[in-house]
């Protein structure tokens, strides 16, 4: 009994490495209402911009086997609104935050940095350089090392909490852009964003999203979460991945550990399953009990590959 | 009250005209749900499709502990869950969303449903009519077996004009085309509607022409239904301004009037 679940997120220490993936969780407060918000590490809130956004034209969800498809486009009430509302709230009941924030050039990233230095409760920042759903797709940060680089850098030199980069699986090759956030200055890296998708109703011949395509999500796409922190934890074991992409068990949590996860989100399953978060925080203590593990370090990272 | 998490004992489940209805024991959800709630139900458990589906409250028997949802079942979702009898047990959130806003004082108001939707107004017709209202329907379907026919709603509204697309049951014709007539003879206080999105559009257009405040509760496709997926958003003109608000927590029920209509 008694198993320290406690995690070092690149100078943040969290109770519990189970946190809560942005855009799947608001900020909290509608989620409070089916869990108990300090039974986990920390709540990693909707991603946020310089100014508000109005978002997308409906329809912007559809449903698909093991899944689902998205495409809000960011629609946030500014950086701003967040700190002084969100953020303050988290803070007055003292639960740990990690804010989310996106934008469409250096300086956005910089200017949301900015307006969130000091802000109470505040953990740790995570870059969202990978919504797949923005006006220019060619342009997503996370599709380049070079421009990774130059965000995570600017990103670093205007913070006073880690950065985390959080990165598409949809590139050729994902480690050298890990690298790449790292090299800059990056104290870790959240794995992985929604990977890009479509659907189409064959009666009506028409996208069922306004935008074509949208980011999939759920545990259709957990195995390429999983192969995607392996790979890069084995490039980069120093360095704390927060882990998701279909996580809804606590087995589904101990298998993005073994893969070399630092933490882990749960996403989309709180859409079905409201009061999942917490039960996988709780899960996690008796699953270590019962297979005698006393610290996750026994675990990070410990995939056998035999063969 | 906030809405619960609840494993549900199925009361009853039967063959509702075309439809199927359900209902649940559910004490704490059927005291506190108002007309144009919804229970987001679990439809298909260990199966590919995760996502659960909004239904809309067709009854709250606060007495009973019960509530109920009637539906169409033409997926495979909606035919898992009216395959349930007694005995069995349904997953559940709810209540959810804002339901229809209901003055205290009395008053005459119209209902307007199309198809299934009625099921959100026959429970509204009720609580209207408890409080001492005076309330006239028009409801309507593509053809007279798809009609939502309830006994409560004939029990608490003061006329039922009926609508078919094809004529086999009351007149041929939408449920908007009468209304006009409607508004003059009865100069309701409020128009509530629920139905398919371009019976809304229309009941909303003839409300604004006639000066007559309309509340719509809408159908939208919803991943979550507790407020933070932001999937059901819908454009709405508040204080001057576009924004996205959403169908599950600002809705189901908008204002007519509010909805920037595509």
């Amino acid at each position: 009994m008694g198993v320290d679940l406690s995690i070092a997120l690149g100078g943040a220490r969290l109770a519990n490495p189970i946190v809560t993936a942005s855009g799947c969780f608001g900020s909290g407060k509608e989620m409070s209402r089916f869990v108990e918000l300090h039974s986990l590490g920390a709540i990693v809130c909707k991603t946020v911009t310089p100014e508000p956004r109005l978002g997308i034209s409906p329809p912007r969800g559809a449903e698909t086997a093991s899944g689902m498809l998205n495409a809000i486009g960011l629609q946030n009430p500014g950086v701003e609104a967040f700190r002084d509302n969100d953020l303050t709230w988290l803070a007055e009941r003292g639960v740990p935050a990690i804010a989310s924030v996106g934008g469409h050039s250096v300086a956005d990233y910089v200017r949301c940095v900015e307006v969130l230095r000091g802000a109470p409760g505040l953990v740790a920042i995570e870059l969202n350089l990978s919504c797949p759903n923005l006006e220019d797709r060619g342009f997503m940060f996370a599709l380049s090392d070079e421009r990774t680089a130059e965000v995570a850098a600017a990103a670093r030199a205007a913070s006073d909490v880690p950065i985390f980069c959080k990165l598409s699986p949809d590139v050729t090759d994902l480690v050298a852009i890990a690298e790449a956030a790292v090299g800059a200055g990056a104290d870790g890296l959240s794995l992985i964003n929604t990977t890009l998708g479509m659907a189409i109703d064959p009666r009506t011949f028409r996208s069922k999203l306004s935008t074509g395509t949208g980011g999939l999500s759920g545990p259709a796409i957990k195995p390429i979460a999983v192969r995607c922190v392996w790979q890069v934890h084995r490039a980069l074991g120093h360095i704390p991945i927060i882990g998701m992409g279909g996580i809804s068990t606590v087995e589904d949590a101990i298998e993005m550990i073994l893969a070399g996860a630092t933490a882990v989100a749960i996403g989309t399953a709180n859409f079905y399953e409201p009061a999942v978060s917490e039960q996988i925080a709780l899960g996690l203590a008796d699953f270590c009990d019962m297979h005698g593990i006393s610290s996750l370090d026994e675990v990070r990272g410990q995939v056998k590959i035999e063969g | 009250m906030n809405p619960v998490i609840r494993t549900a004992p199925v009361v009853s489940s039967a063959r509702f005209g075309a439809y199927r209805k359900l209902t649940v024991d559910a004490p704490e959800i059927a005291q506190s749900a108002r007309p144009g709630q919804f229970l987001n139900i679990c439809v298909q458990p260990g199966g590919a499709y995760l996502l659960r589906r909004p239904f809309s409250i067709a009854r709250a028997d606060r007495t009973a502990g019960t509530v109920s949802v009637v539906f169409d079942p033409v997926g495979a979702g909606t035919q898992w869950l009216g395959a349930r009898a007694q005995g069995d047990t349904v997953d559940l959130v709810g209540p959810l969303g804002h339901g229809f806003d209901v003055t205290a004082d009395r008053g005459i108001d119209l209902l307007i449903g199309g198809g299934y939707g009625t099921a959100a107004l026959s429970f509204l017709a009720a609580e209207l009519d408890a409080r001492g209202g005076e309330v006239h329907a028009i409801i309507g379907a593509r053809s007279r077996a798809r009609l939502y026919e309830d006994e409560m709603l004939d029990e608490t509204c003061a006329s039922i004009a009926i609508m078919t697309d094809d004529g086999s049951a009351g007149m041929q014709g939408l449920v908007t085309d009468p209304l006009p007539e409607m508004i003059k003879r009865f100069s309701p206080r409020v128009i509530y509607a629920c139905g398919p999105m371009p019976m809304l559009r229309a009941t909303a257009g003839v409300a604004v022409e006639n000066n007559v405040p309309s509340q719509l509760a809408v159908e939208e496709f919803m991943a979550c239904g507790i407020g933070v997926c932001w999937t059901c958003a819908l454009p709405v003109r508040a204080n001057g301004s576009l924004k996205h608000q959403r169908a599950c927590t600002e809705g189901p029920v908008f204002a007519g009037e509010a909805i920037a209509w595509a």
